[in-house]
């Protein structure tokens, strides 16, 4: 370890996590032969602790930084212990009869494949673990070990050293079904691929044949393999577009699994009867890439479906969570089920609420950013009630449960969700309805020209149908839209939007208004010191270093906005290192206030004006309204100055209101916090419509209100107070880093809430929008050529089968188009 | 051209093959991750064995 010179201004970002290093620390590691920096002793450790044990190769291939361990939440010592204890690990380790130990656990801070394989290592070393193995995708490792040479407890803590935390986890059935429903789909697609592989091979030959002719009997072994390996592909593979159709027609609803069904059976009957009449056409080959097409597209919709739930459900009921019981003979670490109203339970700081309560004893600031999207703490003293799922930041409490489970605040929020998701509007359904008429036109068209040539020519009535079937709804015009769909939907992903459900895409071309939750959506939920005024005669730099080192003694958001600060104009390496000097002592955090301390023997205040200024009786301070929210430092001998902190903007937050403009969507700022801090937001953005202090309820009115007037609404949102408006919302839109019931529930999700993506998105969407409808274009163009010619009984099938294949090669290779966002990003 | 007569079932018999493979793969969750697969062989599983060796050969002399 060697210290690196503190050089002020071009200060290099840690290496481990990317952060600023804050100016006057010297950490660093060695790594790859030169000293890095490092911004505090936790990345200090971890890299440490990766480098010792000869996983340098992290560094060398990761994609990103690391996170900071300080933004992790690992599980106090006590409470990984418990996870050691029998009873509490029913729930979520597997035993073998030899003993072996099975879990999942869910890992908070992977970010790409390096972090994987990092995690990976460090646990296959330790003594007992028999096997683990991270999967990148879903954010979990599969561990097994044997419990008479390791300890859970042990295995989570040597995560935890190189910078990851794991939590046990309880995967779920719904879970459990999507994965086996994916693997049905895979093997079904897979079956499907195969044969369609294989009968185009025979087909080609088939075609070749009709050119320069072809023996009888080769061609009949020809027609025989192709009905071989049909058959599975028909009666395996598309028996969902099967069971699908007769669902619909039992409910007498024509879908658009109905003609594909018919014509998929229909072709494949026909074939099979014309090859025994030893006349007419097999359409084999079609009947495979249909239905290879058509499974490929639902595959791709249920993966990414599958991997946006998986992402959500990564912490979501996660962890068997415990909470701390006050008993009789001390505390008792229990599972947090089992708590009953009146029980008294302890919660320390950092540690979240297990139940709703009151509380009992002390008296804390509860983080409460889950529920309301507020982003400040909230002061709260005994008799005052808690609500469960929020975070306890400041000092331990003791709480009486007073609700639990079905009746506590975060399961009516999760009610309120469910009838919102119940009450959504119809628009989405707007693309089935257009199917329907399609469906039933192509049906009625059919059944007339069957009808006419039933009259005139019997024996060519069935033949000319089937052609007029195969020819109309087969690949181009049941692909236009779908490959398009999952193309864009696949290269956004990789953008960073996931997108869940089908008609978001469609959806974010026509949206008529953009409504944002203010916490989280466009700011960083972060706040920045941007302003200083020194009211005394010290400078601002003393001014820093006195407000320093008062808030090295708390948690609060402010606080973590003074030690992150390093902007220009403030030094701390000067005047013989005045950071350094500066300690404060008999630091009290007075909640709700601020903070009070004794640095160099005279005492301070830094907090509320009017608490700050009772200090320092009969002074007063101007007027200080330069930024969202401002802190007072009053000294002894009267105020030192004011800071302004701000609320920063996420970087992209500007361009997508400016691309929301053009494309003329009217965008919303609608948000539970009631500081004039989301109004001063809307106007540095030009929002027009801001609303702040807004219940849940409200926000749902405004939302419904503005449906009531024809307005297609998309919604970004973060916390779950805002789940039951995204939920009534057109499109919703979750952040990445918003709560995990949030983007259970949401149409999409932004990953790594980067604002860009959103931009990009609304781009892509109307980029889709023109891609299917060239599409749709071709395919109507093709059908309509073709429909005469086949109800006259004029197709040759060479003809019909090249000008399908090509047809639906023209749609998917334009539908690809859309699937290098990348690139133009 | 009889020769079709052997090859086009030695095909299918391919193709059999083929499909049980790949229901074998889908069963056993080798399509779960796709994403990671394409990064580890970046990482050397090895060199640390044999530093570890190296270290060892260094304290005996």
């Amino acid at each position: 370890m060697s210290a690196a010179p503190a050089i002020a201004g071009a200060v290099e970002p840690c290496f481990h996590c990317g952060l600023a290093v804050p100016p006057g620390l010297s950490y660093s590691v060695f790594i790859d032969g030169v000293d890095r920096p490092m911004c505090c002793p936790g990345c200090r450790a971890v890299a440490m602790a990766i480098i010792d044990q000869g996983l340098d190769d992290y560094y060398r291939h990761r994609e990103g930084h690391g996170v900071n361990p300080e933004a992790l939440s690992p599980s106090s010592a006590e409470e990984a212990r418990s996870f050691d204890d029998a009873e509490i690990q029913r729930a979520f380790v597997r035993c073998d009869p030899e003993g072996i130990k099975r879990a999942t656990l869910s890992i908070e801070g992977i970010s790409c494949a390096a972090c994987a394989w990092l995690i990976e290592r460090q646990l296959r070393r330790r003594p007992g673990v028999v096997d683990v193995s991270v999967h990148l995708g879903s954010h979990r490792a599969q561990l097994t070990w044997d419990p008479t040479i390791a300890k859970l407890s042990e295995l989570l803590t040597a995560v935890t050293e190189v910078g990851y935390v794991a939590h046990p986890f309880q995967p779920d059935r719904e879970e459990q079904y999507a994965r086996d429903q994916q693997k049905r789909m895979l093997r079904r697609l897979g079956v499907a691929g195969l044969g369609m592989m294989q009968v185009m091979m025979y087909a080609v030959g088939l075609y070749a044949g009709s050119f320069q002719g072809i023996d009888d009997h080769h061609r009949l072994l020809l027609h025989w393999v192709s009905l071989v390996v049909t058959t599975p592909v028909v009666f395996y593979a598309a028996s969902p577009f099967f069971g699908n159709a007769l669902r619909d027609l039992r409910s007498r609803q024509l879908g658009m699994d109905v003609p594909v069904a018919i014509a998929i059976g229909g072709a494949y009957l026909a074939s099979v009867w014309s090859m025994l009449g030893g006349a007419g056409e097999v359409y084999f080959d079609s009947v495979c890439m249909f239905t290879f097409f058509l499974l490929l597209g639902r595959y791709l919709e249920a993966r990414m479906r599958r991997r946006s739930d998986e992402f959500s459900r990564r912490l979501l009921r996660g962890a068997p969570r415990t909470a701390r019981r006050v008993g009789p003979t001390g505390d008792e670490i229990v599972a947090c089920r089992l708590l009953v109203p009146g029980d008294l339970v302890r919660v320390r700081e950092g540690e979240t609420i297990p139940a709703d309560g009151v509380i009992v004893e002390g008296h804390s600031a509860i983080d409460e950013a889950l529920l309301t999207g507020e982003p400040l703490p909230h002061a709260r003293l005994p008799g005052d009630p808690v609500i469960g799922g929020s975070q306890n930041i400041e000092s331990p409490l003791v709480i009486s449960v007073t609700r639990t489970g079905a009746t506590s605040t975060l399961a009516s929020i999760v009610a309120l969700l469910d009838r919102a998701q119940a009450e959504r509007p119809a628009t989405v359904r707007a693309a089935d309805r257009a199917a329907r008429v399609f469906v039933a036109a192509v049906l009625g068209l059919t059944a007339a020209v069957i009808f006419y040539w039933w009259h005139v020519q019997p024996d060519r009535a069935f033949e000319i149908g089937l052609a007029i079937l195969v020819s109309t709804c087969p690949c181009a015009l049941s692909l236009a839209t779908p490959a398009a769909l999952a193309a864009a939907t696949n290269g956004l992903a990789r953008a960073g939007l996931l997108i869940s459900r089908g008609h978001v895409l469609e959806g974010l071309a026509r949206i008529s208004d953009f409504v944002f939750d203010k916490t989280g959506t466009l700011t960083r939920g972060e706040l920045e010191l941007v302003a200083v005024r020194p009211l005394g005669k010290e400078s601002e730099t003393e001014c820093m270093a006195i407000a320093r080192a008062l808030e090295e003694h708390s948690s609060h958001p402010i606080a973590r906005a003074f030690s992150r600060w390093n902007g220009p104009g403030v030094r701390f390496d000067d005047e013989s290192g005045a950071q350094t000097e500066t300690v404060c002592s008999e630091a009290i955090a007075v909640t709700g206030a601020g903070l009070s301390g004794r640095i160099h023997g005279v005492g301070y205040r830094l907090g509320r004006a009017d608490w700050a200024l009772s200090l320092s009786p009969g002074s007063s301070v101007p007027i200080f309204d330069e930024a969202d929210c401002a802190v007072l430092l009053v000294g002894e001998r009267g105020p030192v100055a004011w800071f302004g902190l701000r609320d920063e903007l996420r970087p992209g937050a500007a361009k997508l209101i400016e691309s929301l403009r053009r494309s003329g969507a009217r965008a919303h700022l609608l948000t539970g916090d009631p500081s004039p801090g989301a109004t001063r937001v809307a106007r540095r953005l030009g929002i027009e419509e801001a609303r702040g202090g807004a219940s849940p309820e409200e926000k749902l009115a405004y939302v419904r209100n503005l449906q009531t007037r024809g307005a297609v609404i998309a919604m970004a949102g973060d916390g779950v107070n805002d789940a039951p408006v995204l939920a009534a919302a057109q499109i919703s839109i979750a952040m990445g880093g918003g709560s995990d019931l949030t983007r259970a529930r949401a149409d999409s999700v932004l990953l790594e809430d980067d604002l860009d993506t959103l931009t990009l998105a609304l781009n892509w969407s109307r980029k889709t929008r023109r891609v299917i409808r060239q599409n749709l274009t071709w395919a109507l163009l093709y059908n309509l050529t073709i429909l005469p010619l086949a109800s006259m009984g004029l197709v040759a099938p060479y003809a019909a089968a090249i000008g399908m294949s090509l047809s639906s090669l023209l749609v998917v290779g334009n539908a690809l188009r859309l699937g290098d966002v990348r690139v133009s990003k | 051209m009889s020769i079709l007569f052997v090859l086009i079932p030695l095909g299918l018999g391919l193709l059999g093959i083929a499909v049980w493979g790949f229901i074998w793969a889908v069963n056993n969750d080798q399509f779960e991750d796709l994403d990671q697969a394409a990064h580890s062989i970046l990482f050397d599983d090895d060199r640390i064995a044999s530093e570890a060796l190296d270290l060892s050969g260094d304290e005996s002399t």
